[in-house]
């Protein structure tokens, strides 16, 4: 959906919109992750639904922000960490050679579970990603991204008068909502987050929560968290990991009124011993 | 029942829960029993302590409400957890509607013991069983979780809705003949249609027995032999 404007398009043009609104946007198979000698994913097979949130739950190093960061890579950081199996975007293997990771990460953007704005001002933290990746024209074209991106991570409003004011003298939710419009800035079909409100009250959490609904429309999600109830309230399909497998995935209303494995009803009702 | 949660007041919350479910059922089987007892032996007395009874099945139910939206709203209870807690919800109010329908036959009691018996108090006493013993069972099949039970309690329902269809057209029958039996047939036939529901949220109980166990109700309609809302019985010499 990269660059889809409201300009009028073709019937052959929605045809083709059409079946990649139908296609998951990350097909994965088979995946097994190691850090060195341990094996920390074990045969995931997950399809990522396209403009949809996914959620990913299960305890502490059971592998789900493990299998977030293997869907942009952002695990090749780790010197001894090892990804094999297949992981599609958009039908293009992401460890493939050919792959540019620094374009694959501009279209599979990432917010972290503590707010992390560059030590500048607002402005810049949002113009940075399109002035890097030569989205912008000019100036004009640059102010228009970002007055959009705040937009869309609904921080216009706080911030229209103060940007040039440093990010870092946000709110901590403010702060999770200018990461959120600079991962947006630079048009990505997916963003990734991991654990986002965890370390925010429980108003800058709702709003991040009403963002994200907002956000499905034009992007697809991925959300690790802790909190069942929040993926209750913002996906759509859940998957459950459990030492390093995925135990079950499936529509969130499904998992969370009548799962299907004893694992996840163990872990969802709070009686994993 | 419960056990097993990491936080152990959750547990006492679902077996408290559990537990008043119980004692409602059984002071509501107890009430209709008894109110049957007292039709049978045309006994004011015992039909007035009934009808005074049913208070305590209101409270409960109240106790229970109170327990349902607590857990809810403190607990956010999930999948298996979250089932019991619907569940108790809706048998409670399934109890609490046999109750009444136990005190409602206890105040025709008084009535009735004022008029001459008529033989179809037979076959009121007859579905009374079939019906009394198909809300034990349900009851049974929802604390117990028994599937096998809530299956037999739910396919029972089409001989309760037979009897009563026949017991319909046997009181217009004796009304017929004999206009001094209709006060006792009218009070019977309400009778009548109280215990037929009373086997119709038997069935209800039945079905949230598999709602807590599996997450769905029974698939498919049940048999329905209740004809009495079609039946005419014509006085005979006519056309």
């Amino acid at each position: 959906m990269t660059g889809m404007t409201a300009e009028v398009m073709t019937p052959k043009e929605v045809e083709t919109a059409k079946e990649a609104a139908i296609a998951p946007k990350f097909v994965t198979k088979g995946v097994d992750v190691y850090y060195a000698e341990k094996q920390a994913l074990t045969n995931v097979s997950l399809d990522i639904e396209t403009n949809q949130v996914t959620s990913l739950i299960g305890p502490s190093g059971c592998g789900k922000s493990t299998y977030l960061r293997c869907l942009n890579r952002m695990n090749d950081t780790i010197d001894i960490c090892r990804v094999m199996g297949d992981i599609l975007l958009d039908g293009a293997d992401i460890y493939s050679r050919e792959m540019d990771v620094v374009h694959l990460r501009a279209r599979v953007g990432m917010v972290f579970q503590k707010p992390n704005p560059f030590p500048k001002s607002i402005y810049e933290n949002v113009c940075y990603g399109p002035k890097i990746h030569g989205i912008a024209k000019n100036k004009a074209e640059l102010d228009d991204i970002v007055h959009t991106s705040l937009q869309k991570a609904g921080l216009w409003n706080e911030v229209k008068d103060r940007m040039h004011e440093p990010g870092t003298g946000l709110s901590g939710g403010q702060q999770q909502r200018l990461c959120i419009a600079r991962a947006v800035a630079v048009q990505p079909d997916v963003i990734l987050m991991d654990e986002p409100c965890s370390a925010l009250d429980p108003i800058a959490t709702a709003k991040i929560e009403e963002l994200i609904d907002e956000l499905r429309v034009n992007y697809t999600i991925v959300i690790v968290t802790h909190s069942m109830q929040q993926a209750a309230r913002v996906s759509q399909r859940t998957g459950f990991f459990h030492l390093g497998e995925l135990v079950e995935v499936g529509e969130t209303e499904q998992i969370f009124t009548n799962p299907k494995d004893e694992r996840t009803q163990g872990y969802i009702t709070g009686r994993f011993g | 029942m419960a056990s097993d949660h990491i936080v152990k007041s959750f547990d006492d919350q679902l077996n408290r829960l559990g537990n008043v479910i119980a004692e409602m059922g059984g002071l509501a089987e107890v009430q209709l029993s008894d109110a049957m007892e007292a039709l049978k032996r045309r006994d004011i007395e015992k039909a007035i302590e009934v009808a005074a009874g049913d208070q305590r099945i209101d409270d409960l139910e109240s106790e229970v409400d109170h327990l349902a939206v607590s857990l809810l709203a403190l607990r956010q209870p999930m999948a298996t957890d979250l089932r019991d807690v619907i569940g108790a919800l809706k048998v409670s109010s399934m109890i609490e509607r046999v109750g009444d329908y136990a005190k409602n036959v206890a105040k025709r009691t008084s009535a009735l013991a004022e008029v001459p018996p008529v033989p179809p108090a037979f076959t009121v006493a007859r579905l009374g069983r079939l019906t009394q013993e198909m809300f034990k069972e349900a009851l049974d099949s929802y604390i117990s979780r028994d599937l096998v039970k809530a299956s037999t309690t739910r396919n029972r329902d089409e001989e309760a809705d037979a009897l009563y269809t026949s017991i319909f057209r046997e009181l217009l029958t004796y009304m017929m003949e004999d206009p001094r039996n209709i006060t006792s047939c009218t009070h019977l036939l309400f009778v009548a249609k109280n215990l037929e529901r009373v086997g119709d949220h038997a069935t209800n109980i039945a079905e949230m027995t598999h709602f807590v166990v599996e997450g769905k109700t029974p698939e498919g309609e049940r048999a329905n032999n209740d004809e009495s809302s079609f039946t005419v019985v014509r006085p005979a010499g006519i056309d």
